[in-house]
């Protein structure tokens, strides 16, 4: 039996009228996959997560998620998302965590449990902001899975984290990789302690890597095979 | 207690106040995801649009409250593709849309020939003039306002805390969007009978945003808002009658009072 790739892009083309930002991009995520996308400000990572997401639609191209294309693509219980800056656009309310969690359809018993698999359920009645901002990303991390995803996609979750918070934010992505067996896409700055922590990076900077040589092999060779058939 | 028999003896108190409290509730409903958007400005921006529609009313001889939904439901849905395709910040097209819909609404006045008494009401609200068949639309339209709001609450919460996890959530965010500006041009149709174009916004953001600063919870602070805003209309409406000054402007004032008191509370936490 033939899985298909969780993620597939073929030839995507995006710009904005500013001009081009991806040109010709592919790439295949296997189930399984921990995936590291790396790049330069502005190099595109975030609106690569859009195409992905189907909030952008590219120019050229294809998008298929576990088979399905985009467009036809209904079961977004599969796929959890956490946005850059996911916490900061809410300061100005007293909302709590047990509120933001209620935002994803889900009994007390599944909230409860996601958030004790992030360590922050005794957090649960806390107002959202006056949590730190590593505690807030495991808010946001636990209402991504309390959809029981199989694929999450996170958005530079370790942006002007301490290093301590960090070391525990990627001791926490590999349990869901392992034990939960989710499928990661991770975009980060940070290419030197990524490199450490996930199977593969594709770097995002086509002004010094081409796509076709980018260090993530698992992607490279299903290129390859895609060429074949 | 002589006084309060005195108060209740007129009918057009007793309309008044059933007006008011159907406003004091759904007002801070919907004004609470404006807060949350950081569109306070959009019920201001709307409520001078919905003048233009009044003065169409008058103008073609058509029920105002009907020209004022059409109009507003409209503008609305034109703020929201702008806002959403992100053309321009949400802040500009109010700034634009505000001072527009109050243009037009003088053009097509002078065109009737003259100010009418008419619109003035409207400006400032007209709360005991508020008539059964007023009654009768508000209440329907408040009743709608609110099962929409209760079927669709966790979409809205999504959708107005984080669009785009939102989208991945399944969530038809464009759908909702479009629903809420109906629902935010509804309640200004509504509230403007009451308090007047120029005060619709206070009663929609004040009592939120007194209620936000004591209160832990987004559901607990909307809870709280209603309660701020019932108080504000019942205590501005017998304090206008009292001392005879316009209903629409002692509301307002009282809500800002809460505000005040609200601060203090807060600072002395
Ligand atoms: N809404 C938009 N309209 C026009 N251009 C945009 C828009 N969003 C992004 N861009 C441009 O597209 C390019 C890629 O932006 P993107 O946000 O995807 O970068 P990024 O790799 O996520 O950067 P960062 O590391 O800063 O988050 C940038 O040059 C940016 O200026
Ligand atoms: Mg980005």
């Amino acid at each position: 039996m033939n899985i298909p790739p969780v993620i597939s892009l073929k030839n995507i083309v995006f710009g904005y009228r500013s001009g081009n930002v991806l040109d010709g991009l592919n790439m295949d995520v296997l189930k399984g996959d921990f995936v590291g996308l790396v790049g330069h400000n502005g190099t595109g990572k975030s609106t690569l997560l859009k195409i992905i997401l189907g909030v952008l639609t590219p120019q050229n191209g294809t998008v298929k998620l576990f088979g399905t294309p985009i467009k036809k693509f209904k079961d977004w219980d599969k796929i959890g998302y956490i946005p850059q800056k996911a916490g900061l656009s809410v300061s100005h309310v007293p909302i709590t965590v047990d509120e933001v969690m209620r935002m994803e359809k889900a009994s007390d018993y599944e909230v409860d449990e996601a958030l004790s698999s992030v360590d922050m359920l005794s957090y649960k009645h806390q107002l959202l902001r006056e949590l730190s901002g590593g505690q807030q990303q495991r808010v946001f991390i636990a209402r991504a899975l309390v959809k029981n995803p199989e694929l999450l996609i996170l958005d530079e979750p370790t942006v002007g984290v301490d290093v301590k918070t960090q070391e525990k934010f990627y001791e926490l992505m590999q349990k869901l990789n392992h034990d939960f067996h989710l499928t990661l896409l991770l975009v980060s700055h940070d290419l030197h302690t990524i490199s450490h922590q996930v199977h593969c990076v594709m770097q995002l900077d086509k002004k010094t890597i081409p796509y076709e040589t980018n260090t993530c092999n698992i992607i490279h060779t299903h290129h390859k095979n895609a060429d074949h058939n | 207690m002589q006084i309060t028999t005195n108060l209740f003896q007129y009918e057009f108190m007793i309309r008044a106040f059933w007006a008011g409290i159907i406003v004091a509730i759904i007002a801070p409903l919907i004004g609470s995801f404006l807060v949350v958007r950081r569109l306070s400005l959009i019920a201001d921006a709307l409520s001078h649009v919905a003048l233009t529609g009044v003065a169409l009313g008058l103008l073609l001889g058509i029920n105002p409250l009907i020209t004022t939904i059409l109009t507003t439901v409209v503008t609305a849905f034109i703020i929201e593709e702008i806002r959403s395709n992100r053309q321009v910040s949400g802040e500009s097209i109010l700034a634009m849309i505000l001072p527009g819909g109050l243009a037009l609404a003088l053009i097509l006045i002078s065109i009737a020939n003259g100010f009418n008494t008419n619109l003035f009401t409207y400006l400032f609200g007209s709360i005991t003039t508020v008539t059964n068949q007023d009654i009768w639309i508000i209440f329907v339209l408040a009743a709608f306002i609110i099962s929409i709001l209760l079927l669709f609450y966790r979409q809205f919460m999504y959708t107005s805390f984080d669009e785009e996890s939102a989208r991945t959530s399944g969530i038809p965010v464009r759908l909702i969007n479009h629903l809420f500006m109906v629902l935010i041009a509804l309640t200004v149709s509504v509230v403007m009978k009451v308090v007047g174009a120029l005060l619709i916004g206070a009663l929609m953001v004040i009592p939120v945003i007194s209620a936000m600063q004591i209160m832990r919870g987004f559901k607990a602070s909307m809870f709280v808002a209603i309660i701020i805003a019932l108080l504000s209309v019942l205590v501005g409406l017998i304090a206008s009658y009292y001392a005879n000054l316009p209903a629409g402007a002692t509301i307002v004032m009282v809500s800002i009072l809460s505000f005040i008191v609200a601060s203090f509370l807060k600072k002395n936490n």
